[in-house]
Formats: structure tokens, sequence, C-alpha cells
């Protein structure tokens, strides 16, 4: 674990490194649907930007398309400077789908043991246990350990994915709804970690979450609805930009602002 | 709608790299990760194992009165018993990898399709010696079976079985949205090699239509080759081929299974 920081250390403003994200008219199509509309939007690093929207508007195809496992995917997709999809990408990101990623008929351990091994089959033993360790310290699970992925209730499922997510040192993670089903004390525990992560490693995460509350915790927002990204700021300047009291607030009125417009675009048709 | 070029290397990386090159400690990984999954799961593996020797001690008792229909259509068995279970067990494993997102997760992470799919073939490969090893013995030592040649080739012959179920249960998993429909495969895909076979009727004895389609069915060749050690003490010219037949459909099925594992899904 020691040996981790033997990595070149991030320097503080990370300028001379492109944007986690960097998306321009990136566009995903789902049988006859098109999910995402050209989207343009940039990622920056070593933050926690929120993806936030109402549950359909897109979260997922986007993360799936920045993860690199979306289909159909036409526009300029750049994440950590290569292009999505890329393989040198696969070990740098971490990444939690909705729904708990791991086998249910395994230990909570015997699952970080082995994806560990997929991450990086190279890494000595002992420094693939040490990091199983501290992931299941991070996540809150060490009791559990030797407990069957299956038995555990569904919130403890996901910390496991998450778990997954946060072996070996990602510099970007993806994580889609992970504090779904959390009680408040866990919930806020896990943002500590994000932060405390996003601090001292410098790595950048991607969150999303139906639940406003959440977004007040974030460095900067991405508001999505319809496949659209109605606003991409710092919470604060969107509760200013708007005039609200909160971000829920701030989303509601944009998303009026919106349907007031396609309106009128209609009426003058 | 804009539909720009993309420019996000899609094409490029699932078409360029058409599978992968092997690593060792990866495939090792996912085979261990397969085999602690089943040992969660007592209660298959015991089916895994006892099945086969309880149908056999059947047949053993059901032919009492002729000692050599049991000799053919034991050994035949003896072919046809690992295909059909590994077939079973690779299908709904691999269907739940792929409906539980693991498959997803893994595919995002640096594990190739031919380490998964090596893994998952190396996993049931020892499963499947096992459970022929016991079937074998309990019919050559306990229950008579008479075998002029020698019982490791009806083992060899036996894995490569196990192994083109492996390859067929993989492939087919990808055709099937639930475990109903990857259950119902079975008798889809196995039966009709099952009946034209021939276990029930010697093959030139058939209808020529289906004796032709019998000749492209791999578990012919598979049936076949046991019927050859049956026979001869010495590996036979017929028996090589059949066994490279086998070996090679399910090899050939296997790259037709990493065909459809995809990394970018709709």
């Amino acid at each position: 674990m020691v040996n981790s920081s033997s990595e070149p250390p991030l320097a503080p403003g990370n300028s001379a490194l492109p944007p986690a994200v960097e998306a321009a008219g990136l566009t995903v199509v789902r049988g006859p649907h098109t999910v995402l509309r050209g989207l343009g939007f940039t990622v920056p690093r070593g933050q926690i930007t929120g993806l936030l929207g109402p549950s359909g508007c897109g979260k997922s195809t986007l993360m799936r398309a920045i993860v690199g496992t979306q289909a159909k995917v036409t526009g300029t997709l750049n994440v950590l400077g290569r292009p999505a999809g890329h393989p040198f990408l696969r070990t740098r990101i971490g990444y939690v789908t909705q729904a708990p990623s791991v086998y249910g008929d395994l230990t909570i351990r015997q699952n970080l043991d082995y994806f560990g091994s997929i991450l990086d089959p190279t890494r000595p033993a002992p420094a693939r246990r040490a990091d199983t360790d501290r992931v299941l310290g991070e996540v809150d699970l060490t009791s559990h350990a030797d407990t069957l992925a299956g038995n555990l209730s569904g919130g403890q499922r996901n910390r496991v994915s998450l778990a997954v997510a946060l072996l070996g040192s990602p510099e970007l993670l993806v994580l889609d709804e992970p504090t779904v089903g959390l009680d408040p004390v866990l919930r806020r525990d896990l943002w500590n970690l994000f932060h405390s992560i996003a601090a001292t490693r410098g790595a950048t995460f991607l969150i999303s979450s139906h639940v406003m509350d959440e977004a007040e915790r974030c460095h900067r927002l991405l508001l999505m609805r319809e496949g659209e990204i109605l606003a991409d700021d710092a919470p604060e300047a969107l509760r200013t930009r708007t005039g609200s009291g909160t971000v829920e607030a701030a989303f509601l009125h944009l998303v009026d602002e919106a349907n007031a417009n396609s309106r009128t675009k209609e009426t003058a048709r | 709608m804009t539909t720009q070029p993309a420019t996000t290397g899609t094409t490029a990386s699932t078409a360029g790299i058409p599978v992968s090159t092997l690593n060792l400690s990866r495939t090792t990984a996912t085979a261990g990760r397969v085999l602690r999954q089943l040992r969660h799961d007592p209660r298959t593996i015991a089916l895994l194992m006892l099945i086969p020797c309880l149908m056999l001690v059947l047949l053993r008792y059901v032919f009492d009165g002729s000692p050599h229909t049991f000799d053919n259509i034991g050994a035949s068995l003896l072919g046809i018993f690992p295909l059909i279970t590994m077939f079973l067990v690779t299908s709904i494993a691999t269907l739940r990898e792929r409906t539980s997102g693991t498959l997803e997760r893994l595919l995002a992470m640096p594990l190739g399709k031919a380490d998964l799919i090596a893994g998952y073939a190396l996993a049931f490969g020892i499963l499947a010696i096992i459970q022929s090893a016991l079937a074998t013995g309990l019919a050559v030592w306990f229950l008579g079976l008479d075998v002029t040649g020698s019982p490791w080739l009806l083992l060899l012959v036996a894995l490569l079985d196990a192994l083109l179920g492996t390859a067929l249960g993989l492939f087919v998993s990808a055709f099937a949205a639930s475990e109903f429909q990857a259950v119902q495969f079975m008798p889809a895909v196995i039966f009709p090699q099952l009946l034209l076979c021939g276990l029930f009727t010697p093959r030139p004895q058939m209808h020529p239509v289906l004796e032709a389609v019998s000749d492209v069915l791999p578990m012919s060749y598979a049936v076949d080759a046991m019927n050859e050690v049956l026979r001869h003490t010495d590996v036979t010219a017929t028996f090589v081929r059949d066994v490279l037949i086998v070996a090679g459909c399910a090899l050939l099925v296997l790259v037709l299974g990493a065909a459809t594992l995809r990394r970018r899904t709709a």
C-alpha cells in the first residue's frame, strides 16, 4: 500500500493534463430512441462532478459511454485524454453500475480478490491482499468480509460493488447512484470518503444521483433532462443564477424554463 | 439528426482487436473463481458427480440380461453425460454472468475475452475430468463394462465432450434472455444430436438424409470414438479422426462463443 505513493504525484493544478472527460456532439442511439442528443461538456480532474436528473434522462447511458461499454456512440468523447473505451483506460477507471455487479455466490473477500487479480495479475499477492483490506475498510465492510455477497442486504451489496471500483488506484471513478438505499449515516460516510479520495489521490469522481440534496456535496453539477444537459456549473453558481435557495429549486426552475422555451417554439411554428 | 463520424474509436477498438491474446494468470484466476463459486453450492457439485454414476447403475440393471447392450450404450453414455451436464452448467453460469452485470464489469476491466472463455473451459474441464473419472471407474471396475481399449482413452474423449458441452453452452447463452430459455436450449441443441448420434440405432441404418445430418453433428463422433475404444485394443485411425473432429468442433464453438461477448452493448 505504501508503494502506491511511488506513482508520480499529480500536480496540484493538473492544468497540463487533459480533462477527465471531454465530450462534444456526443450522441447515443438505443434501438429507435436517441438517448443522448449532441452533448458537450467537460469534467475537470480531481473534483467531484454530480450528474443529476430524473430517472430515464440518460444518466446511466452517458456513464456507460464514458466507461466504454455503450454501443452506438457518435461524436467526440475523450476520457483521460484517450477515446472512450481505449484499452489504456481499463485499469484507470473504476465503474459502479446501478445494480451491484458482484458474484452472489462468493464472499466479499473472494469477490475483491478475483477482481483485483483481473485488474493487475502481476501485482504480488501480499500487495493485492492489502488493497482488498483497504477497500473493505473504506466501505466499512471489514467485519462482513467472509459473508457471501448474496446474503447481504441491498445496500451492503452496493458497497461491495463500490469496493471493487476502488481497487487499484483508479484516476476516474464513475459511480451510478452509489448511495441508493443507504441510511443517512452511511451516505454521509461515503460522501466523506469520496471527498477524501479526491483530495488525497487527485482522483476524479462522476457520480449520478436523482436525490437532489446530494448535489450540494459536489464541486460541479451536470443537470440532465431528456438526453440533454440543462446546466453545467458549480452548485452555488446555479443557485445564484436561478435565484433559488436549493439545487432542487434551481433544477425545477431550469426545467420550467426549458419547457417554456420549447412551448414558445412550438407555438411559433 | 446530426450524425457525425464516430471519433470515439468505437469501431476501431472492437473490430480492430479480434480476440485478445491469452493471459495465463487472468485465465487461472477466472477458473479459480468459477470453481470457488461452485464450492459454495455443494448440491450442484453432488448432482454433477453422482447423476452420471446413478444412471450407469440404472442402465446396468436395465440391461441385466444382455451385458453386450450395456457395453455399447454404457460406453456411449460415458461420452454423452459430460457433454449434457457441462452444457447446462455453462449456459446458466454465463447467462447469470451476462444478466448480473458482472460480465459488463469484467469487460470494462483489462480482461480479455479469451481469458474469460479459457477460464470457464478450464474450470469445467477440471470438473468434467473428476465426473468422467468417477463414472468411467464405476462402469469399468464395478459394473463390468467390457472395454477392449484403454480406459484412459475413454477419459480423454469424455474430457473433449465436456469441453464441447462448455463451448456449446457458452455460445447458446448469448441467445437466451432468461434461465427458462437457456434450459430450453438443452432439448433444442442436445436432443437431436442424441437421437442421431448412433446411440439408439447405428447411423448407417438411418434414413440417408438423417445419416447425412448426423455426419455433421459433433456428438456422432464422440460416440463413435467411445465405440472405437470399446472394440479395439490400440488407437485406431478412426479414433484419432473422431477425437480431432470433436476437439476441432469444441474449439470452433468456443471461438464463436467469444464472438458473442461484446465489450459494448446497446
